[in-house]
């Protein structure tokens, strides 16, 4: 039996319901690892003894037919957790304690899921490097120096760095998929209104979706089908047939018709990004896969709408963090007073950036412009993939334009560091589900990425087409672990 | 000089001006539960005790629709005749205060749930049509108390999310007593409806009044300005008519109106200026991503469609025509539907000139007097009713009645009871009467003499007698009748 914290997540339970390791020894391994394992700052918070605690318990009346007999796992800060204190990467929220649970972290407490901590993300889920957190950077276990990726970089470096069996993120733009990609992880954006919204600070509500991260796909299939569930709680949340995602998962995907978008062939284009896509699609004809060329017209329109539509929606999110009522509060000589003060101290610069960008696309005389034409554009993109979906049964690329890059590389340059997400957000922006899986290494080593998006509600799918590449693929990380002194 | 209230002009040399009044009214829906949340609405609770996480805008939490305050302002929309639209939109108002914990109010801006209608005024002069643009569904803020802490200005989120319907009036107005009619007849309307119970003290109902002015005869729109937040018709008039002769003044001067929303100082008696059009508040509005359109079928329509009572025209209009009250008296009797329901269930058992003439009088005096709604009456109207039955049978005069009426007060005691405790009721044995006349005959004989001699006004003299012998209980038609036989 290999070391318990490099097992999947399927093999661990396996091996407690085989009675081979407890949950307690579990738990005590990834907490162990966690300790040493300071240096990448994947942890805002860690909730470690009552882990342990709770360990114990599932150990003294354990229930086996759970789907996560009493699995550690830590999460990203973007879900509220009961009494554990939920930050969204910001100062204006480091003090605060949700009275309540997430919709999603709930589904997996309900299955014997343990919580471990609270993971490291952008301010407000924003970013593409896990710089803009006021906890300061997650390390990418790949290289030192080097991003995890964002917003869910601390989720991301803590699967790759095996902190956490699973986890799970929340994509608006990319914010699974790209970190997934440059950690040489797993990660699904599954449909929007597939995982309840529910306890998660929102960022930009008509795009924000919860998904898993895990080491392989078939992890994914089992994490995804425990935190998708239609919620009452949730007006946007959808009511439609679940699959058993792990159950129903298989690697025969003979016939099924992938497209290849030529718009995704974007000018400067790294070479090797070129190759790992070339190689991508001769995986897939290797599985049985038909490769189609196909068109989507209006990709070039996806990054500019996208960033109208989900600042706009964050200035108004953003709004009830004032220092009334919870949170981060700066004295002030009134109320107006108070608010610029608590907000100018309390927000990063990136957040005030979209903020602002958000304000000024909403203003009257601007909306139209903006906003409404941005909401113009979605409804072309969407019609885009929903032209090519007549064609073909899911779309191949490459889930970000570059492999992973050094931490501050890109601080003073906003637009290339938003350029990241040129893949990740048409799908976003359509309501898709869409998968990142470990395809291939750059030069230096650093992990590359493969993007298989499917039709609404057809995770099943891409899950498999992922599986089935997964096998031919045989990716491996290469992991020193550098930072265990 | 002699008021008339069917026109309200301003006089100023040679100009005669003209008011245009439109009303925006703030309707606090009827529902145990909030607008997107499940906390009690209950007035006057201790503060912050009725408060969500939605309500307080906690991280993460989110608005579910209150299918009930949908069919709640659909209801209303249908009684005031106006198109109900099956797709309506929640927009994001964003704005900052302390009272509004998301820095947004949901509210509907582009596609509200309610489209045009009209409300029908019954004025002295004959009957108005005021046009209704819109009504919307919004949620309400919460309370900023300034004056319990020297410090600090203090925040009850009680009222934050409790369901709003915004009517917004066209500017159709153009009297103070018209606005008074109008606020009237919503109130009345959704009382009839029970989607809003329209107590004005409890800021249930409180309007925005849009004023401005014009030369009589003029088809322009002047300026308009607003006054914010008016609780009270009385307050409401009382700013018109400041405000139509603040602006008229301003014109006469040769100076131009400012767009601008303005404050109506209660004390004072006086609008001042709240902020200027270009202060205006720039709300971005857009649709809130966090709740789909709100979807309703022509099913669910036609389902509440079915369940409307009968309102407030089409009972008036019945009573008129079954029970052959006078339009004014229907139009009282109807005003109110709690008037309304006291007044059928007084006539289910009674005669119906008789009851309107009663409740009207009598009993309309009392309420007024000890300031009480009809529901609080203290007299039933089953205990009226056999009142009035007293009456008709001949068991007791008008004017036993009355202290019949007095007496029923003291803890709506029956009629019936009263008459038999204390020996009222009115003899109208013939027999009887024939020995009581024939004794005062007996006893006033020179009168009598006096009578039949031409001296016809004593007859009054002997009813009066009559009377009082019988303290008050002989029937004055048998009086009458054997008087004149006997004399």
């Amino acid at each position: 039996m290999s070391e318990i914290t490099s097992q999947t997540l399927t093999e661990l339970v396996e091996n407690i319901k085989n009675k081979n390791i407890s949950s307690e020894e579990t738990t005590k391994a990834f907490i162990k690892r966690g300790e040493k394992s300071k240096d990448l700052n994947v942890y805002i918070t860690q909730d470690f003894s009552s882990a342990l605690n709770k360990a114990k318990d599932f150990d003294k009346n354990p229930n086996f037919e759970l789907k996560l007999p009493g699995i550690p796992i830590a999460v990203k800060d973007l879900f509220c957790t009961n009494k554990v204190k939920t930050t969204a990467g910001s100062k204006i929220l480091s003090n605060f304690i949700p009275p309540y649970e997430s919709t999603v972290t709930q589904n997996i407490w309900n299955e014997g899921g343990i919580l471990l901590g609270k993971l490291n993300c952008d301010e407000f889920a924003m970013g593409s490097s896990n710089e803009t957190s006021f906890f300061g950077n997650a390390q990418s276990p790949i290289d030192k120096g080097l991003v995890p990726g964002g917003s869910s970089g601390g989720s991301a470096s803590a699967l790759a760095a095996n902190l956490t069996p699973i986890t799970i993120g929340t994509d608006t733009g990319g914010s699974i998929r790209q970190p997934a990609s440059f950690t040489g992880t797993v990660g699904l954006k599954p449909t929007y209104g597939s995982c309840s919204r529910y306890g998660i600070v929102a960022f930009a509500s008509s795009l924000d979706q919860a998904g898993p991260m895990s080491k392989n796909v078939k992890d994914c299939a089992l994490l995804q089908e425990i935190i998708s569930t239609y919620d009452e709680k949730d007006s946007t949340s959808i009511d439609f047939k679940r699959n058993e995602y792990s159950k129903d998962l298989t690697s025969n995907i003979k016939g099924k018709k992938i497209g290849i978008p030529k718009e995704y062939r974007v000018d400067g284009m790294p070479k090797e990004i070129e190759d790992l896509w070339t190689k991508g699609i001769e995986y897939a004809k290797v599985c049985g896969a038909e490769i189609v060329d196909i068109s989507l017209p209006h990709t070039n329109y996806a990054l500019p709408a996208y960033y109208i539509v989900a600042p706009a929606e964050a200035s108004s999110n953003l709004a009830r963090y004032d220092g009334v009522k919870y949170g981060y509060r700066s004295k002030g000589e009134n109320l107006i007073d108070m608010y610029e003060k608590t907000r100018s101290e309390g927000f990063g610069d990136e957040v005030k950036r979209r903020i602002m960008l958000g304000t000024y696309v909403l203003s009257s005389g601007y909306y139209d412009a903006y906003y409404l034409k941005a909401q113009k554009v979605r409804k072309l993109i969407k019609d885009d993939f929903d032209e090519a979906y007549k064609k073909v049964d899911a779309i191949l690329t490459p889930s970000t334009p570059s492999a992973a890059f050094k931490i501050g590389e890109k601080n003073n340059d906003p637009v290339s560091m938003y350029l990241n997400d040129i893949f990740t957000v048409p799908v976003n922006l359509a309501g898709l589900p869409a998968i990142s899986i470990p395809a291939g290494l750059d030069v230096k080593g650093y992990p590359l990425g493969l993007q298989i998006i499917g039709k609404a509600f057809d995770e099943q799918n891409i899950l498999n087409i992922a599986y089935a590449m997964e096998e031919k693929i045989e990716f491996k990380n290469k992991i020193t672990d550098w930072w265990i002194k | 000089m002699k008021k008339d209230n069917s026109e309200y002009l301003i006089t100023r040399d040679n100009n005669i001006y003209e008011v245009v009044i439109g009303l925006e009214v703030h309707a606090q829906v009827i529902s145990n539960s909030k607008l997107f949340s499940s906390s009690s609405t209950t007035f006057g609770a201790e503060p912050n005790t009725q408060v969500s996480l939605v309500d307080a805008a906690f991280p993460g939490m989110l608005p579910v629709i209150n299918e009930y305050c949908v069919k709640q302002a659909i209801k209303t929309g249908i009684g005031l005749k106006a198109q109900i639209n099956k797709r309506s939109v929640f927009d994001r108002k964003n704005y900052f205060y302390a009272d509004l914990p998301q820095g947004y109010q949901i509210s509907q801006f582009k596609y509200p749930i309610v489209g045009e209608g009209t409300v029908i005024l019954d004025m002295p002069n004959g009957p108005k049509e005021v046009g209704i643009e819109r009504l919307h569904l919004e949620q309400d803020a919460g309370k900023s108390i300034h004056d319990m802490d020297p410090q600090n200005t203090l925040v009850d989120l009680n009222r934050s999310g409790i369901a709003l319907m915004e009517i917004v009036s066209k500017p159709d107005m153009r009297t103070p007593d018209e606005v008074s009619a109008y606020v009237k007849k919503l109130r009345s309307i959704m009382r009839y409806l029970g989607t809003c119970d329209g107590n004005m003290q409890e800021g249930s109902l409180r309007a925005d009044v849009n004023i401005s002015v014009r030369i009589k005869g003029s088809d322009k729109l002047g300026t308009r300005c607003e006054i914010k937040n008016v609780n009270s018709i009385k307050f409401m008039q009382m700013a018109i008519d400041y405000e139509a002769n603040r602006q008229v003044d301003l014109i006469e001067e040769g100076k131009t109106i400012d767009q601008e929303t303005r404050l109506f100082d209660t004390k004072k008696n006086e609008t001042r200026s709240m902020r200027s059009k270009e202060d205006a508040h720039d709300y971005r509005y857009f649709p809130d991503p966090d709740l789909l359109p709100l979807e309703v079928t022509d099913e669910f329509i036609e389902k509440l469609k079915a369940n409307i009572p009968e309102l407030p025209d089409d009972k008036k209009k019945r009573f008129i025509d079954k029970f052959k009250v006078s339009p004014y008296e229907a139009t009282i009797l109807v005003s109110d539907i709690d008037t309304a329901k006291y007044f059928e269930e007084v006539i289910a058992k009674s005669d119906v000139k008789l009851a309107t003439n009663w409740i009207t009088g009598e009993l309309f005096a009392v309420l007024n007097n000890k300031n009480l709604e009809i529901s609080q009456s203290p007299i039933s109207a089953k205990n009226l009713s056999k009142l009035i039955n007293l009456i008709k049978n001949g068991t007791i005069s008008g004017k036993i009645a009355k202290t019949i009426f007095e007496l029923m007060m003291d803890g709506d005691k029956d009629p019936q009871k009263i008459v038999e405790e204390k020996g009222l009721k009115q003899e109208s044995d013939p027999k009887a009467l024939e020995a009581l006349i024939d004794k005062i005959i007996n006893d006033h004989r020179e009168k009598a003499i006096e009578y039949k001699q031409g001296k016809e006004k004593l007859f009054g003299f002997f009813v009066g007698q009559a009377m009082k012998v019988s303290g008050g209980k002989a029937n004055p038609q048998l009086i009458n009748d054997i008087l004149k036989k006997k004399l």
